[in-house]
């Protein structure tokens, strides 16, 4: 715990200090079989901040993230949101914090449509309590038209849309319920250059609005301009977070591939002394 | 299908649209209409399978009693198979269907010819209906106990169910140590069809233009709510096409079943007991008219309908069979919503039951043997894809129908029991693979 507070405090030393902090996940850990595949991580998110998590693949993010989006149940440490210790133990508790995810394999259900898939889990309803799927396709509309003006395949299953489509539609259904903190794993990774653009047009208008945001990435170069702070992780554990600002791109990638904790960052469990 | 939608009418430019003017006058009409082809292609087989059979029996296969006959041995398994396109669509599969038919048949019969008199004397009016009640209930606590099993406990369908299918006929037998229970009461056996359990002439007209007003309703209320909404619509001409087939087809169903009369034996008592004089030398023709079973399968159809495609569960059971991770991570309760399917095939079964007792005037430990082959067959040949997702009750229906003219057709030709199963099994795995071959050209 102590050694926790030590951490999150002195890594909050960037611009955001005064800023509320939104996530604060402490000593989490979480094993699959004899693997630690999240070892002791402790990280956390201020409101309007963009943390960027880097590291190999493999090195725990994913898993790390999807501890706090209820995909896994951590089996050690503490998860508090807005100040308040968070129960979450399913993907339904996550989103009743507010905490929405666009995972890295998009997580659609591929025989169904676009409005089907953006309301997964939260079907609007008539006065029948049958589904509504007029005003969920109309919404739908809305919604793509902001991300991907050109989008007209609204009638067919999602299966038959492109890389990007598919993209489009899992950003288009984290944003499309007043998200408070957004995790974003590889939202990049099936984009051309010009979608990949826009996405970073996007995560900057969502950090104009307030909204937090994890940020998960194996390339600095995608994130550097866009990040608040990184958090570098390996084996599990966490190497060290930063302002972006204080260090360059290549101690991050010396974080990244040696666990070196340059002078800038505060080093976390996973630094290795050289 | 999708795609026909939006072509029909003017979407921005954009090379996806560039074929809808494109093609074969043929092409426009399935287009305009949206009559999903794959449908259309398994009843014209069907078609197919009645004329060729009807010309090998030299014209007994597509007459009034044939039909009817046929419509009512259909009904329970067409049942059943709008239940297994939900389990087929979650990647899970049912074997025990049959023997869940058997256990429950034996207990709504062992209810109404001992306990129920009972509590509520000798055959009264509620005696068929708290048969009934009880067994929808055992079949929805079978149904719920393999959903429990197979979704918080992990074990797989096929061998939940199969395991389902050992004990539950076990019990079956074990109900009444093996002893067939007879006779049902009488209101109970009108859900099994017979000259009472049909609806008569009037009623079956009136049932029929029921329907068409429906068909048209619904046809009139999805034009406007698609220009509500600034869908694209289809062109005038398709709905009339579509309103006019579609009441032609209920209305020559209804023609077919009240054109079957009574037998000149039941005439002959009915007109004693009712007082009615003929004339010396003449019969009374007496429609059976629609049986009831054949109503009841119809109105499961219709419920089942609604849920898979109008209500959340529904939403929630294509979805899982898309994608089941996509699902839970969406929030969605899988475990439950499996739970909830295998109670409702166990219901279904209990209904399915109900009628096969009517029918027999009988609950017998053999009951439904074999019938979770039908079933699945049914569902699969009607485009229920074994590889989850994808599947409609109307297709399983439909399938059911194939199943069971095959079975009936070579039974009126006189083909050897065994050397039925031979082409039933052909049947299918040939179907299958012509399924996969039309998916896959359309994918």
């Amino acid at each position: 715990m102590s050694n926790a507070d030590v951490v999150t405090d002195t890594a909050s030393r960037s611009d955001t200090t005064r800023a509320e902090k939104v996530v604060e996940m402490q000593e989490v850990s979480i094993a699959f079989g004899g693997i630690r595949a999240v070892d002791n991580a402790s990280l956390d998110l201020h409101k309007g901040e963009v943390v960027a998590l880097l590291g190999h693949n493999g090195a725990g993010k994913s898993t790390l993230i999807k501890v706090l989006s209820g995909a896994y149940k951590r089996d050690n440490g503490s998860i508090r949101v807005r100040g308040a210790e968070a129960r979450i133990d399913n993907p339904r508790d996550a989103k009743a914090y507010g905490i929405e995810t666009i995972y890295q394999t998009l997580a659609l259900a591929d025989n169904v449509d676009t409005a089907a898939n953006l309301y997964l889990g939260r079907e609007l309803r008539t006065w029948m309590g049958t589904l509504d799927d007029a005003a969920m396709e109309s919404k739908a509309r809305e919604v793509m038209g902001r991300l991907n003006p050109r989008f007209q395949r609204f009638k067919e299953p999602v299966k038959a849309l492109s890389g990007g489509q598919r993209q489009s539609v899992a950003i288009a259904r984290a944003i499309l319920f007043d998200a408070q903190i957004l995790i974003m794993d590889e939202p990049t990774a099936a984009l051309g250059p010009q979608e990949t653009a826009g996405v970073a047009e996007l995560i900057k208008q969502l950090k104009r609005d307030g909204i937090s945001i994890f940020l998960i990435s194996h390339d600095i170069e995608d994130v550097f301009d866009l990040a608040d702070r990184v958090a570098v992780m390996k084996n599990g554990q966490i190497v060290g977070t930063a302002p972006v600002h204080a260090v360059t791109k290549d101690e991050v990638l010396g974080m990244i591939i040696l666990g070196k904790c340059p002078p800038g960052a505060t080093p976390g469990p996973g630094a290795v002394d050289i | 299908m999708a795609k026909t939608q939006e072509a029909a009418v003017k979407t921005p430019p954009d090379a996806q649209w560039a074929r809808a003017d494109e093609g074969s006058a043929v092409q426009r009409f399935f287009r305009a209409t949206e009559i999903d082809t794959r449908m259309l292609g398994m009843l014209g087989a069907l078609l197919l399978i009645w004329i060729a059979f009807h010309v090998m029996s030299d014209g007994r296969f597509m007459t009034p009693r044939n039909l009817w006959n046929l419509s009512v041995q259909t009904s329970g398994v067409a049942i059943m198979a709008t239940g297994m396109v939900l389990v087929i669509v979650t990647r899970n599969i049912d074997l025990s269907v049959g023997s869940i038919l058997g256990v429950v048949a034996m207990i709504m019969g062992v209810a109404q010819t001992t306990y129920l008199n009972g509590f509520l004397g000798e055959h009264t009016n509620l005696t068929w209906a708290a048969a009934l009640a009880i067994g929808i209930v055992a079949g929805a606590v079978i149904g719920g106990l393999h959903g429990v099993v197979i979704a918080y406990f992990g074990v797989p369908a096929f061998i939940v169910t199969l395991g389902g299918l050992l004990v539950w006929r076990g019990v079956a037998w074990w109900v009444t140590s093996g002893q067939t229970v007879a006779p049902m009461d009488p209101t109970f056996r009108l859900m099994g069809g017979g000259p009472y359990g049909a609806i008569g002439a009037f009623w079956s007209w009136m049932v029929g233009l029921i329907a068409c007003v429906v068909i048209v309703l619904k046809l009139v209320l999805g034009r406007r709510n698609r220009r509500r909404f600034n869908f694209p619509q289809r062109p005038m001409w398709a709905e009339y096409t579509i309103a006019g087939v579609g009441c032609a087809l209920v209305l020559g169903a209804v023609a077919v079943a009240n054109a079957y009369p009574w037998p000149k034996g039941i005439v002959r008592r009915y007109v004693q007991s009712n007082n009615i004089t003929v004339p010396d030398g003449e019969t009374l023709f007496i429609s059976h008219g629609v049986a009831i079973p054949v109503l009841i399968a119809i109105g499961v159809g219709i419920v089942m309908t609604f849920i898979a495609t109008r209500t959340r569960f529904g939403r929630y059971v294509f979805a899982m069979g898309g994608n089941p991770e996509a699902a839970e991570l969406a929030g969605i309760n899988t475990r439950w919503v499996t739970t909830k399917i295998f109670i409702l095939m166990g219901v279904l079964c209990a209904i399915a039951g109900a009628i096969s007792t009517a029918r027999l005037n009988a609950s017998t430990n053999a009951q439904g043997t074999l019938d979770e082959l039908l079933v699945i067959a049914a569902a699969v040949i009607g485009g229920t894809s074994l590889g989850g997702g994808i599947g409609t009750i109307v297709g399983a229906m439909i399938g059911a129908v194939v199943m069971q003219s095959l079975q009936s057709g070579m039974v009126l030709l006189g083909v050897d029991a065994p050397f039925q199963n031979v082409v039933v099994g052909v049947v299918l795995v040939f179907a299958v693979w012509l399924d996969g071959l039309y998916r896959r050209k359309q994918a």
